[in-house]
Formats: C-alpha cells, structure tokens, sequence
C-alpha cells in the first residue's frame, strides 16, 4: 500500500459501504429499537460521518468534536481555533453514539474524544468506527469496532481524507490531525 | 517603555506568552484569540463546564484593587479549564503587614504557582510584574491604574465581532470618563488594531485626555452629534470619586448631557448595540431602560468574558509550554 500515493473514491466508497453494513448488523443485534447518533471529529472523521449519516438513512446532522481542548500534547501543538468549536446538537444521555474519525493510529485522539462526549453527557454505548486502521503505531488499548480497511504504513507517512473522499497517503506533517 | 512592553510579552516566535497590553500586538494575534475565544463558547453550554488544557497548573489572582466581575469571570474562566485557583486579595493581606510586591511574588513563584492575573492601582504593575517572574509563568493584566484593561477590551471586541463581524464598516462611539479609564484605552488600541472605520471619544473637555486624537479617535463633546450613523455606543462607568474633584459639576448635569437615554440611542443606526464594561451607574451614565433595553448586550458582555479570558489563558499557557519544551510543532500525535 505505500508505495500508492491515492486510494481512489471507489475504493473508500467501498469501505464505507461495508461500514455502514457493519454498523446495521451492529446496531440490529444489540439495539434494534434504538436509533444512532452519528459524532464525527474533526475534521476527517466528519467527512465520514456524513457519508456514513446517508447510508444509515439518519435525519439529524451529525454531531462534530473539536478535541483540542482534550489532547494530551496541547503543550506541544497548542491550539487551533481554525478548526472550529464542537457542535452536538442532541443529548447523549442514554444514547448509542457512533464515534467516527478517518484514521485510528495511536489512539490518543480517541482518547480525547471519549473524554469529551462524557462532558455532554452519559452515553448508553459509544461504538468507533474508523475508514483505516493503521496496523501499527497504537500507543492505547483502543481499537474500532468497525472498519472499512486495515492497513499498514510507514511511521513517516499518513493518510490524508479528501473531501471528494479519496485518500492521500502524504509524508507527515507539522500540522496535528484530526 | 512600548517597545519593552512588546517584547516582554511576546515569545521568541511572536506568540504571547504574558497578556499586559493591546499595545505592539498585530491584528493576527487579536483574530487568534477571538477565534479561539469562539471554540471556548460552546464549552460554557456543556453538562461539565469544563475541559482539561490547564489541568495541574495553578493561577493566582492577585488583586492589589477591589473587583467583583473581573475576578470571578477570570476565576470561572481558569476553573473551566481545570486550573486550581488561588484568590488572594492582597490590599488586605500581605502588603497591609508591609510585605513588598516582589516578596508576596517571590513567595507565589515558591508555592509553584504557574500563572499571575494581577490587578493593581498603579499603572505598569502588571509589566513590572512579568519582568520579574521565572520564565515558567506568565502574568495577565487585569487592570493597571489608569493604564491598560487588555481583556476586558477583548472581551468587547469579542462581543462586538459577534454582533457586527466586520469592524471596517463599523462606526464606534465610547463617552464617558476617557481620561481615567484604561479600559477606553484598550478598547481604542483593540479597535484600531482591528481596522475599525470611524472612533469618536466623546466626554466633556475635562475628562478626555489631552492627547487622544493622537490614539487614533475623532473627539466630540457633544453626545448628539457623535450619535448619527453609529453601529456601536460604549458607556463608560462615570467614577463617583472623580465627582469630588473640580472635573464635573454634578451628577445631573452630566447626565443631561452624556448620559445614555433612549431618545439619544435612537439617533444612532437602528440596530445598534449598547456596550457597558461595568459595574453601571443607572441614571448617572446610562438610562436603566437602555442597560436593560433590546439593543443592550451588557450580560452578553459578561458571558464572552468567561470564553476570551479562557483563550488568553490558554494562549500563554501554551505558548510558555511550548517555549520551554523546546519542540514547537513537530507534533509527534497523529490519531
């Protein structure tokens, strides 16, 4: 996989498609009678969040985290106020959230984002569902739920999520992900 | 003394690292604290009121003056993000047993107290303040005599962003007491830093500094000819105790002519915002059915201090941690 620089739309279209498979089958064997709330973070994890959204055929918008104020190396990158404050415009008291990002690879920023949902509220269940997985590089016992792809890279590299939904592989840069 | 202020509280990179003047900052670094200030709102909305970016540092207020909504927004603002908070009201404690400042600092900086809001009476305190601390802790101004009120003028920048967002087409009115107040000060540096069109001061000639139309304002003694065409009226808290001294006759008079009434907000554009840093004085600077009148955001004053006071903590906080780190933006933290 490294060695491509682009995973096209249809590729991530079908991982979402699976994905949101996934969830249904998820949600019908647990919760039938319950419907998600969709939170994605910012910003890649809100682009999936919304395609996953269609698929589910859910009406509200999903909700978006900004978790800059909850990262754990806020002394090191400080903050970004471009990135726009958290938006959650439903209660998570006693609801199933489905917590959405583009890339799971330390964990750290799943961390944080858990963190936050717990100051809105008490959420019934949190389900992750991430486009990638990296293969390596956890540095917290946090995996996803659900996946669209697992995949490896190097340490240097990192996947970038377009908003036409194709994929960057970019060397990394100074700049925190979402 | 501008250029050692500038200095002094700013990092190596430009970022600030102390907050004791408007003065000598640049339009990106106000935009960088109201944006951030924008991202604190919605943590003031939450179920926890709170959010973990200063969690295990310590902030002392120290308050050499009296103030009751400055200290308790700062002290609301460090809670809400998980700072430990020390109130010391020093005009009763040390100083009064002849402690010196710098004794009462150096013995804060040993309880390892990261953070100082100070508010004194005497102008430059707050600078001589952080040109003595160690370089792991920053110092906000909270008021210095008649000097500089910086976030409090960001907190009505803030308040009229969100209003009015664009401060180029915007015409600004403050009256009142000019001459003792540092918050018109900072309001005037803020407001010309972020390109407002139009500052007129109004007062009566005794209460407008001398030199003021060298700050960048159009000066009118006359309330109702300032009003016309104006988005933005700033009241000024009128300070009693300059009633004893021979600059104002009385009480009245001043508001027959100053004062904010009705019929003068109506002279101004229709949907223009009242403005009051209080604490007001109803009858005496403004009209109480104006303080409470539809075009007043007072409160909404009150409420976006607590989210800019979060974002300038915040700021230097990082920006000291970042310098003293070292490592400035080679985030290693992906995902």
């Amino acid at each position: 996989m490294a060695d491509h620089s682009t995973i096209d739309q249809d590729e991530v279209a079908g991982w979402l498609s699976s994905m949101s498979n996934e969830l249904q089958n998820l949600l019908s064997a647990r919760h039938a009678n319950k419907t998600p709330r969709i939170v994605g973070i910012k910003t890649g994890g809100v682009i999936v969040a919304r395609e996953l959204n269609k698929r589910l055929g859910l009406d509200d918008e999903p909700g978006e985290l900004n978790i800059s104020f909850y990262r754990d190396d806020f002394s090191r990158v400080g903050l970004h106020p471009q990135v726009g404050a958290s938006k959650i415009g439903f209660p998570i008291d006693d609801e199933i959230i489905i917590l959405v990002d583009d890339v799971l690879y330390s964990g750290r920023t799943i961390r944080a984002a858990m963190n936050e949902i717990f100051d809105y509220g008490r959420p019934e269940r949190i389900i992750l569902a991430t486009l990638i997985s990296r293969a390596e590089g956890r540095e917290l016992p946090i995996c996803a739920d659900v996946t669209g792809a697992e995949l490896k890279l190097s340490s240097h590299q990192n996947f970038k999520l377009q908003e036409n939904l194709s994929l960057e592989i970019e060397a990394r840069s100074c700049q925190p992900q979402s | 003394m501008a250029t050692a202020t500038q200095d002094i509280q700013l990092c190596d990179d430009g970022g600030l690292k102390h907050f004791l003047t408007i003065e000598g900052l640049n339009k990106q670094r106000l935009t960088e604290i109201l944006d951030t200030a924008e991202s604190f709102v919605g943590v003031n909305n939450k179920a926890t009121k709170k959010v973990p970016l200063l969690r295990g540092k310590t902030v002392a207020n120290l308050f050499f003056e009296n103030s009751t909504r400055t200290r308790t927004t700062f002290e609301l603002a460090a809670k809400r993000l998980s700072a430990d908070v020390l109130n010391i009201n020093v005009s009763v404690s040390a100083a009064s047993k002849g402690e010196t400042l710098l004794d009462t600092l150096r013995n804060l900086q040993a309880m390892q107290c990261d953070m100082f809001v100070v508010r004194h009476s005497a102008s430059g305190a707050a600078h001589f303040i952080a040109s003595h601390v160690e370089p792991h802790v920053s110092v906000i101004n909270a008021g210095d005599g008649q000097h500089s009120h910086p976030t409090q003028a960001m907190l009505d920048m803030f308040a009229i962003r969100r209003n009015k967002s664009d401060f180029a087409k915007l015409k600004v009115v403050i009256v009142g007491d000019i001459l003792h107040s540092r918050v018109a000060r900072s309001q005037i540096h803020a407001l010309n830093i972020l390109g407002t069109r139009e500052i007129v001061a109004v007062g009566p000639k005794t209460l407008l500094p001398e030199n003021i139309s060298e700050l960048g304002v159009t000066v009118e003694h006359n309330l109702e000819k300032a009003l016309p065409d104006t988005d933005v009226v700033i009241g000024l808290r009128l300070q009693k105790e300059r009633m004893r001294s021979a600059l104002l006759s009385t009480e009245d008079e001043y508001f027959r002519s100053y004062g904010l009434t009705e019929d003068r907000i109506k002279l101004a554009k229709p949907d223009a915002i009242v403005m009051h840093p209080g604490p007001t004085n109803r009858g005496v600077e403004i009209e109480a059915s104006v303080a409470d009148g539809p075009q007043s955001i007072i409160l909404e004053q009150v409420t976006g201090g607590i989210a800019t006071r979060m974002a300038i903590m915040s700021i230097a906080m990082g920006n000291i941690e970042k310098s003293l780190s070292g490592s400035r933006t080679d985030s290693g933290l992906v995902n």
